[in-house]
């Protein structure tokens, strides 16, 4: 008896320990963006109040949503009918499919920018006077920089990969795809209203965390000298520190929802499959 | 008529799951419209990925074009780039890494099984989903947070007086505390269902022979978690060793870091003239984290099978 009251509070220890751990910068970090708890300033909701009409943060956050959208829409466009043939019509691609899309995980994402901008300096050194350049000039266009994209595209594919690849394998493609076209469906009502309502699940997935990675990317958008959401927090972090903090908190907030909101649905799912 | 061409891929596509039917046949006629499903992924991969790292790879092991001679094969910027203030960088880069994915291997263990042993169902429920959300919570909020917390006015920091303690967040430790920040929710995910495939037979079965628990873990459990240790291990090296915007809104440049040299080089806070070695960087930031993923996919293979 004694030994299990000793675990018990071993256990108790442990999870106490790293609670404090996860939990106290979050307070803190709401803390010190209300005011409290630093010297010489007074408590009040200024810093979150006064976002709205921070210069740069309405042009930042309208980037970053279109690049999100944009994104999504690629990664899903790209995916979808891959995964989808690969099931139904062209087993053997699959393990090419799955090494292209896990392929991105050996390529950090600071070594990839490092890349990128040689293709665009090589290209632009190259190619003057010519179609390319202007294809190159128009995918860095500072009002939607396409090349953020195809970049945030291929650092999404692993995950994506996975998440849709886990959803496809939870229904049984080949019995729909056959039942909707026995009765006569052609193929782009199978796919629109047979196929993709079923993976309702998974897309949304993958589009949520899509999203959370656009929102949350720094390094490739910093070095090529964009301002999307995440890097105006830092450029703004100089003159008031106390607003970069509520940003953050804020952002972070909205993240969480997304993603506890894909955790609730994803568990949500099963019990009632299971009668 | 593409019949006869894709007879050869007839088997495979039978064969393929357990829900093949007879009627399966009439999806040979499709397999050639098929591949075309897959066409556009493929080719974006391969020109934007082709492109991207075929570029790094040309540009590392070339002169710059600027240079007089043009672009000449080179091993120069190769070297460069493990010699002198890079390979330092590089270094601190490894050490960074090894460092927080051990510390958050070990503090990992413990919440994973307090976790998994639990009786409460909501606590694990909660732990698991907070997991999932921290382990992809990194970049500037994160050093913001902690900034606000332990930097130089931070709410801690003042309230403790720490500074007068000798504490400062910018440098190797506080990024270490930082990382594990994200480092921790990943290992704890990582281990979970690796501890959940421990059966408690194996407990009692030690236990009936007289073993007590140290030994039980000693000889038994932590055998049979090496692999996912192992793997979560490499899993969290990776990503600390990539990890670039934390560090940047953290503490500029005084840790010395890889992605912060590839930074400053791109943005021309260097000599001009650099960017091949940047180039020559990344080409070892991809070879590192090849070798990650070559460790680690075997691992996590051998793992599943043992706890299946």
């Amino acid at each position: 008896m004694a030994r299990l009251t000793t675990i018990r509070y071993g256990r108790a220890a442990v999870l106490l320990i790293a609670g404090a751990y996860f939990l106290i910068p979050l307070t803190c970090a709401i803390a010190f963006s209300i005011g409290a708890g630093v010297p010489g300033q007074r408590i009040g909701i200024d810093a979150y109040t006064g976002i709205f009409s921070a210069g740069g943060f309405a042009d930042s956050l309208v980037l970053t949503l279109k690049l999100a959208a944009a994104t999504i829409a690629l990664v899903l466009g790209l995916l979808v009918p891959a995964l989808v043939t690969v099931r139904l019509a062209a087993p053997r691609l699959r393990t090419l499919v799955e090494i292209v899309c896990l392929l991105p995980l050996v390529v950090p994402a600071v070594a990839l920018v490092a890349g990128v901008s040689a293709v665009l300096r090589w290209g632009s050194d190259h190619f003057v006077g010519t179609p390319v350049f202007q294809a190159l000039v128009a995918l860095q266009n500072p009002r939607f920089p396409l090349v953020l994209v195809l970049a945030y595209t291929l650092m999404a594919l692993p995950l994506a990969y996975r998440t849709l690849d886990t959803g496809l394998a939870a229904i049984d493609l080949r019995l729909l795809v056959e039942a909707a076209r026995a009765c006569r469906a052609p193929w782009h009502r199978t796919l629109f209203q047979v196929v993709l309502p079923n993976l309702r699940g998974a897309l949304l997935n993958t589009a949520f965390l899509t999203l959370a990675l656009v929102l949350g990317e720094y390094s490739v958008a910093a070095i090529l000298g964009y301002q999307p959401f995440a890097v105006w927090i830092l450029a703004i972090s100089g003159s008031q520190a106390q607003m970069s903090v509520a940003v953050s908190v804020l952002g972070l907030l909205v993240t969480w929802v997304l993603l506890l909101l894909i955790a609730a649905a994803g568990r949500a799912r099963h019990p009632k499959e299971t009668p | 008529m593409s019949a006869v061409q894709t007879a050869g891929g007839d088997t495979p596509a039978r064969s393929y799951g357990s829900k093949a039917r007879p009627g399966a046949v009439r999806w040979r006629v499709r397999s050639v419209a098929g591949w075309l499903g897959a066409a556009p992924l493929l080719a974006f991969a391969a020109v934007v990925f082709g492109l991207v790292l075929g570029t790094m790879v040309y540009g590392a092991l070339t002169t710059p074009e600027s240079e007089p001679g043009g672009a000449r094969l080179t091993g120069a910027n190769m070297s460069a780039s493990l010699h002198g203030p890079y390979l330092t960088s590089l270094i601190g880069s490894v050490k960074l890494s090894a460092v927080s994915a051990l510390i958050a291997t070990v503090a990992g263990l413990p919440i994973a099984h307090a976790v998994v042993t639990s009786r409460f169902r909501a606590l694990r429920e909660a732990v698991l989903a907070g997991s999932g959300v921290l382990a992809n919570f990194g970049g500037v909020p994160l050093a913001f947070a902690f900034v606000a917390t332990l930097g130089n006015a931070g709410v801690l920091t003042s309230r403790f007086h720490l500074l007068g303690h000798g504490w400062s967040l910018y440098g190797f430790w506080g990024l270490t505390l930082v990382y594990l920040y994200f480092l921790i929710p990943l290992m704890v995910l990582t281990l979970t269902p690796a501890l959940e495939g421990l059966r408690r037979q194996w407990q009692e079965a030690a236990r009936n022979n007289g073993a007590n628990t140290f030994r039980y873990w000693t000889h038994i459990a932590l055998p049979i978690l090496m692999p996912s240790l192992l793997g979560g291990f490499v899993l969290l090296f990776g990503s600390a060793f990539s990890a670039y915007a934390t560090a940047a809104a953290m503490v500029g440049s005084s840790v010395p870091l890889v992605t912060m040299q590839i930074a400053d080089a791109l943005s021309g806070n260097v000599l001009v003239g650099q960017g091949n070695v940047a180039l020559a960087l990344g080409v070892d930031m991809v070879l590192v984290a090849g070798l990650v993923v070559a460790v680690q996919v075997p691992l996590q293979r051998r793992s599943a099978k043992w706890l299946a």
